[in-house]
């Protein structure tokens, strides 16, 4: 299939997601924007499956199904990351990661 | 410029401002919206590379579940109209820098290798072929990773509503389970 634009423009398109993602999980602060980055992370990867299954495999199936999977373990990873957040919300009545510090040593 | 190439570039722009908006919005649910935004303009690239089935994947599992999810928890957890304080500077300069260079790194590396695509014929990704192979044992089926995500997808319910429920007031879960 020709959709007219070059493979590498995906590819780029897709590593400066990643890289916002990085730099989003670096500075925050809250919890939940630390998973929002992350699922920016995540994304960015599925473009560079899909892309790389399109572009030089396409009698393959592979990028689709593994994207498939990947889309799976972040939703699982989701429900418990956020079943996670509201237990500490509970206890500590904050999501910031700063004043969570019960265990440091 | 035709058609294809002007949806690339509407597309790509929506992403790439609405990413960075995400990562700096300083209202938390400003920035689950803008989330949205990415994840919808990442389902129309699917739309664009003809992989219809993950792209409806994409707008029900990731837009309509995990930015729900995520938007219930900020309302559950945080003071909405609360804005975060601003990013020290020592803090945003030096993570801007790294990812910077990363990014700066991975694209010379992109534009630099020469990708060789196979000669042999594309084959049509149909809903039929999809789900004869998630079920097929064979060559070109994944019912392994199948069942192991369907595992996956299980412990994660229990546990999410394990870790996530009220216990009894007075005593805790894991006291109660050690008596």
């Amino acid at each position: 299939m020709n959709t007219g634009i070059p493979l590498q423009y995906f590819l780029i398109l897709a590593t400066i997601m990643f890289f916002v993602g990085v730099y989003g999980f670096l500075t925050r602060r809250n919890l939940i924007t630390i998973l929002m980055s992350v699922e920016l992370i995540l994304n960015s990867v599925n473009i560079n499956f899909l892309t790389f299954n399109r572009y030089l495999f396409p009698h393959k199936l592979e990028g689709l199904f593994f994207s498939l999977f990947v889309i799976a373990v972040a939703a699982s990873e989701a429900a418990v990351a956020i079943a996670i957040i509201i237990n500490i919300y509970r206890r500590f009545t904050t999501i910031n990661v700063e004043d969570v510090n019960m265990m440091k040593f | 410029m035709t058609i294809n190439q002007l949806m690339f570039v509407l597309f790509s722009v929506m992403i790439i401002v609405f990413s960075i908006l995400t990562v700096t919005s300083r209202k938390i649910l400003r920035a689950a919206v803008f989330l949205l935004f990415v994840l919808v303009s990442t389902a129309g690239l699917y739309f664009m590379l003809n992989y219809q089935f993950l792209a409806a994947v994409q707008l029900t599992l990731y837009a309509g579940g995990i930015v729900v999810l995520i938007i219930f928890s900020i309302l559950l957890t945080s003071q909405i109209d609360q804005k975060f304080e601003p990013v020290g500077w020592k803090k945003s300069l030096f993570s801007a820098l790294g990812v910077i260079s990363g990014a700066f790194l991975s694209i010379i590396t992109i534009l630099d290798y020469s990708f060789s695509a196979t000669t042999e014929a594309a084959k049509e990704v149909d809903m039929h072929l999809i789900g004869k192979s998630l079920i097929s044992p064979g060559n070109d089926g994944y019912v392994l990773p199948f069942e192991v995500i369907s595992i996956l997808l299980l412990a994660a319910m229990v546990g999410a509503i394990v870790i996530a429920k009220k216990g009894s007031p007075g005593k805790s879960e894991s006291q109660s389970l050690t008596q």
